[in-house]
């Protein structure tokens, strides 16, 4: 089994740390995985997006042309991707910031408040850990224990005292798409 | 020793420090900056230097003054940023001083892009500065290997007196994949005995230099140079094979454009086309008879070589295939990265003007 995902927004969103989280998580689970970022002349508030692939088998193109799922967090990032899921597969869409519907007929979309959820939880930077929440219930690429495992090598010792609010995030994600 | 998930960028610059580099020279450009970056944070921890000089010119010459008083040394940099220094890694090469250089490609000419290229494979391997010299040049193609070739880069250029060149590109650089930190195959290295450490009187002061200005003894230098080359030729080329054993077509590709290529091997199949891949690992030494090798076996019809650049490697492939099967080229260049479909369909147009 190979998951490609990719996940999209804009710069600030936490892109990057999502997608680290789930290669972090996948690593933890002895798969292979890799994790690319777009890199360029980008900063806070431009466009971001990452490449992760977790896998039984060994990872050939770290690039994704057919993804298994992707996660678009804002509007510009559903119009580029939206045509990368693979027919079957799984697209994400953060509805509080995206007001379109998916225009795709042969994949699966889900429709996740991920900033109102957020903020419920009294801070909608947790938004990302949300949607990845969303992503883990739909897709089972890792188990949750593995993504929170994760969050303390990824967010590092000095920001340990998040790790509850995101471990909530990341279970309202879930209720949400069950 | 578990596994961490790592940048390249980072992963390189780890594996240098645990292969006991302790002097980083370097100056910052993307995509490599990591690198100097991670250097700056680590080498201080570990008793080492880190100095971020004010040109490339600048780094490349106090890497040349650290691998003469014998330390293990790197710098870093990308495509133009390595055009800068070839002056120094000339003087090097001449002066027979070991040390690990990284260039994380960007597209070129001139300064270029920021996304991947591998349009430096003739400046790496067909001795980007002036003179009769080579670099070892390895190219990696997954973080591990990375770190695996850094750390064994550094007793190559040891063991023979010369620069190693660590060949990626952006995407080896800025992505993440878990990476172990091995020692395998250590190599019993000779001391240093010629390193400028002070003679105390001792012993006879040794010399550092490339300046010969008698053409008898530069050419004796030279030759004597050369028949070291002829030893890396003969015990150092690395080469991947996959999937050659049937194959139809076999796709020539190194670095990341192998990873793509090791995809199109499974799309291929499902369209019925076998097709294999060899994959140099040292890009200097060529892994020439390989290609000859293969190009011998009936079933072979043809060779793609597969580059982001507008066909360098190819030309080394040419070589090796020697006519005896016809040679095709598919490229990408200026930091465009060759899609599988794309491959795909130049496997086809090949298969079918073979097939003709």
């Amino acid at each position: 089994m190979t998951h490609q995902i990719i996940i999209a927004g804009f710069g600030g969103q936490g892109i990057m740390s999502m997608g680290q989280l789930l290669a972090y998580a996948g690593m933890l689970e002895d798969k292979n995985v890799s994790w690319l970022p777009s890199y360029g002349p980008e900063m806070r508030g431009g466009t971001a997006n990452c490449n992760v692939i977790i896998s039984d088998d060994m990872v050939a193109s770290p690039i994704i042309t057919k993804a298994t799922a992707v996660i678009a967090m804002n509007k510009p990032s559903l119009d580029k991707f939206e045509n990368a899921v693979s027919r079957g597969g799984l697209l994400l869409i953060n509805s509080s910031l995206i007001d379109r519907k998916a225009s795709r007929d042969d994949i699966e979309v889900c429709y996740i408040p991920a900033n109102e959820i957020a903020e419920k939880l009294g801070n909608s930077r947790v938004a990302n850990m949300v949607m990845l929440g969303s992503y883990i219930a739909k897709s089972n690429a890792v188990s949750p224990g593995s993504v929170i495992n994760s969050l303390t090598k990824v967010l590092g010792s000095s920001k340990a005292h998040f790790i509850p609010i995101n471990q909530k995030a990341l279970s309202m994600g879930a209720e949400y798409v069950k | 020793m578990s596994k961490v998930l790592m940048k390249g960028n980072e992963a390189i610059a780890e594996a240098a420090i645990r292969a006991g580099c302790r002097y980083f020279f370097g100056y910052p450009i993307t995509p490599q900056n990591e690198i100097p970056a991670y250097m700056a944070k680590r080498m201080p921890e570990t008793g080492g230097c880190f100095i971020q000089a004010e040109s490339e010119v600048s780094a490349i010459n106090m890497v040349y003054g650290a691998a003469g008083a014998g330390a293990r040394v790197m710098t870093s940099s990308s495509s133009p940023g390595i055009s800068l220094k070839q002056e120094g890694i000339s003087y090097m090469a001449a002066a027979e001083l070991p040390c690990v250089i990284v260039n994380m490609v960007r597209g070129g000419p001139g300064l270029g892009g920021i996304q991947p290229a591998q349009s430096d494979y003739f400046q790496a391997t067909k001795g980007g500065g002036h003179g009769d010299y080579h670099l070892v040049v390895l190219a990696p193609s997954t973080i591990q290997e990375a770190a695996d070739l850094v750390i064994e880069g550094f007793d190559i250029a040891d063991q023979y007196r010369n620069p190693v060149m660590i060949l990626g590109d952006g995407i080896l650089g800025q992505m993440m994949e878990p990476v172990e930190f091995r020692f395998s195959n250590r190599r019993e290295l000779p001391p240093k005995t010629w390193a400028t450490t002070g003679h105390t009187g001792e012993r006879p002061r040794n010399i550092i230099n490339s300046l010969i200005i008698d053409p008898q003894a530069l050419e004796d230098h030279v030759n004597r140079i050369y028949q070291k080359y002829g030893h890396i030729m003969k015990n150092e080329v690395k080469v991947e094979c996959c999937n050659c054993d049937n194959a139809d077509i076999i796709v020539a590709a190194y670095g990341t454009t192998s990873r793509i290529v090791k995809s199109v091997i499974y799309l291929a199949r499902q369209e019925g086309i076998d097709v294999g891949l060899i994959r140099p690992i040292t890009l200097w030494p060529f892994p020439a008879n390989e290609f000859s090798r293969w190009a011998d076996r009936q079933h072979v019809k043809a060779f793609l070589t597969v580059e982001m650049s507008t066909g360098q490697m190819v030309e080394d492939v040419r070589l090796g295939v020697n006519g005896k099967k016809p040679v095709f080229f598919y490229g990408r260049t200026g930091g465009m990265v060759p899609e599988p479909s794309a491959i795909l369909e130049e496997i086809k147009k090949v298969m079918r003007s073979v097939m003709k």
